[in-house]
């Protein structure tokens, strides 16, 4: 099948090199673990074209780059697994063949067939995975502490905490610690979630994006960022073997990314090609290890491609337990996520 | 002929900002209904921002650090603009002004991550006062309002330095001799003479840090640490998280009143011939 799957993709890389049909750039708009070269240039050489990546933050920005765009302006969507559904019904994902996709080699629990397919068509596909949870300086706090996150706001930690700058996980670790499943949150029970968050940032240094989540816990500038997780001490851990992560006994949450073809794409066969070298086992491996973040893959068969090093650090063989224990993002209606953003930034500015 | 010649500065003008000011305007009157703008003409988005105590509070947060950072600048800039102007032999000079703008070479960006580094508890600062043994714990300075003025400053002295030094060093050497033939000390001087002639090119460099400063998202969103919001983290916020457009423009058209505003204030003394 592999083998079979190889000589198709190299025959349709020399019809590339043949066709007319087939132009020479690809504009896929992606997350920043895209753009690392060792990923896309595979790709590139394989079908002798080149492939244009723009970066964009959150689900928002993303859908009004769309809106703003005309059709064939993209090719190619990466977007949270959860949000699927808000492209589709804004009509920015085309179908695609689910026979073509290898989900059947992937972890049953991200497939999400409830978010990739909608009345029947697959819109797209689940491509990485981790868990928005709480990583941690081992040297420095007690890791015993970490597995409770009354832990956080009991004083103990006070000034030494950082925030992941993301409502939808934050909000949803906060929940679990109240002892709400994160599909459980509603506009009526929100505000209970208000004083416990408040609490929390009261606790915490600062709320920073990832980067700057990153070289706070790397240089000692706080201990602890709640909502982080491998995807935040992955790219550190060969420096500073001390980040760790671990998933409290209260639960953590469970990010995943999909991607699709865009509607109107002008070489949709091409963008679907992409998609199915990004799902691939080789593809899937150096998504993964991607320098910009890491995460697990969807495909299983990818850890035929990832070293014994790389599979620790994603704590490869806990999965099936971590899986268990992790909730999916909170999906809120528009009345909700404006309730939850309205809270969140009362939250930064209190 | 005359309007021939001004024509393509109009049409870029009119092209580039009249026109899409207009509609940030008319989008600033339009509201959310779900994830859909609804155009229209309701002012809702304006009376959010001034009864809103998030929003006003960002707004002030946003004056105060610009007014701190004007200030500062203005106060560092003006001894060093005077030092390179009347101290640097002339043929220094140049070198003098080289390095004193050498940092505007790197990133802003990079800049701003390097003062994270500089001004953590690991960093240079706190590494160098425990050192001297001139404190006993480290400082918190990353990820507070101070970070986010000491990034600031260090970016608009650089350009304060500039206007102010193009301005003192027109100045004629005959008025300070004059004074001093009046029987003026250097201070009477400098207070009389000195000082009034450059205002210009102070003014001028005041009101552009107050222009790039008050519209900054970069420096506050970094060195910061969101512990305070700014305007224009706020808006931001509105357009990359809930892609509210219309509460995003109102907030703009905000922060171009408030530059209106500091325009107004400053008109008199901004005259570009003088810098």
């Amino acid at each position: 099948m592999a083998r079979f799957h190889s000589v198709s993709l190299t025959a349709l890389a020399l019809l590339a090199g043949a066709s007319p049909s087939f132009a020479q750039e690809l504009n896929a708009l992606v997350w920043c673990d895209h753009t690392d070269p060792a990923l896309v240039e595979p790709f590139e050489e394989q079908f002798g074209v080149t492939v244009n990546l723009k970066e964009y933050e959150g689900t928002a920005a993303g859908l009004a780059i769309l809106d703003q765009s005309q059709p064939g302006d993209w090719d190619v969507l990466v977007i949270d697994a959860v949000d699927v559904g808000r492209a589709v019904e804004a009509g920015h994902l085309a179908e695609i063949p689910a026979d073509q996709l290898p989900t059947a080699d992937f972890f049953p629990e991200v497939v999400m067939a409830e978010n990739n397919v909608i009345d029947g068509k697959t819109y797209a596909v689940t491509e990485k995975f981790g868990y928005n949870t709480i990583s941690y300086d081992k040297t420095k706090v007690d890791p015993a502490d970490m597995q409770d996150m009354a832990a956080l706001t009991s004083g103990k930690y006070d000034g030494r905490i950082g925030i992941y700058d993301y409502y939808l996980p934050v909000i949803g670790l906060v929940a679990l610690g109240q002892g709400v499943n994160t599909a459980d949150i509603t506009a009526g029970n929100l505000s209970s979630l208000k004083d416990p968050l408040f609490k929390l940032r009261a606790a915490s240094k600062q709320v920073s994006d990832v980067v700057s989540a990153q070289t706070a816990l790397a240089t000692g500038e706080v201990d602890i960022v709640v909502g982080g997780g491998e995807w935040l001490t992955a790219v550190l851990s060969a420096e500073n073997p001390n980040l760790d992560w671990t998933i409290p006994k209260q639960g953590g949450l469970r990010w995943a990314q999909s991607i699709g073809v865009v509607a109107g794409s002008t070489q949709p066969d091409l963008a679907l090609e992409f998609v199915k070298y990004i799902v691939s086992p080789e593809g899937q491996a150096r998504l993964a290890s991607s320098s910009c973040y890491w995460g697990m893959p969807a495909n299983a068969k990818a850890g035929d491609s990832l070293s014994v090093e790389q599979k620790t650090v994603l704590r490869w063989s806990e999965q099936p337990e971590f899986l268990k224990r992790a909730q999916l993002y909170p999906i809120p209606d528009a009345a909700l996520d404006t309730a939850m953003q309205d809270m969140w930034t009362e939250m930064l500015n209190q | 002929m005359g309007w021939g010649l001004v024509a393509p500065a109009l049409l870029w003008t009119l092209a580039f900002f009249v026109l899409p000011f207009a509609a940030m305007i008319a989008l600033s009157f339009a509201h959310m209904e779900g994830r859909d703008v609804v155009r229209g003409f309701d002012p809702g988005n304006y009376v959010r921002i001034f009864t809103d105590w998030t929003m006003l509070k960002a707004l002030l947060n946003s004056l105060e650090i610009t007014a701190i950072v004007t200030v500062i600048s203005v106060l560092l800039a003006y001894p060093l603009a005077a030092i390179i102007a009347f101290r640097v032999p002339a043929r220094w000079q140049r070198l003098a002004l080289l390095l004193a703008v050498l940092p505007f070479w790197t990133s802003y960006v990079v800049r701003s991550y390097s003062w994270l580094l500089v001004l953590g508890q690991n960093g240079v600062v706190n590494k160098a006062l425990l050192g001297l043994g001139l404190i006993a714990e480290p400082l918190e300075i990353a990820s507070t309002r101070v970070a986010t003025v000491i990034g600031f400053v260090h970016f608009f002295v650089m350009l304060l330095t500039l206007t102010i030094y193009a301005n003192l060093i027109q100045l004629s050497p005959n008025y300070a001799r004059a004074a001093a033939d009046l029987g003026a000390g250097r201070w009477a001087t400098f207070r009389h003479v000195i000082l009034p002639l450059t205002l210009p090119g102070v003014m001028t460099g005041a009101f552009l840090t107050f222009v790039l400063c008050i519209g900054d998202y970069i420096t506050p969103q970094i060195l910061g640490g969101n512990n305070e919001l700014t305007l224009p983290q706020l808006i931001m916020l509105q357009l990359g998280r809930s892609g509210n457009f219309p509460l995003a423009s109102a907030l703009s058209v905000v922060l171009m009143a408030v530059v209106t505003v500091a325009y107004f204030a400053c008109s008199r003394w901004l005259r570009l011939d003088r810098v």
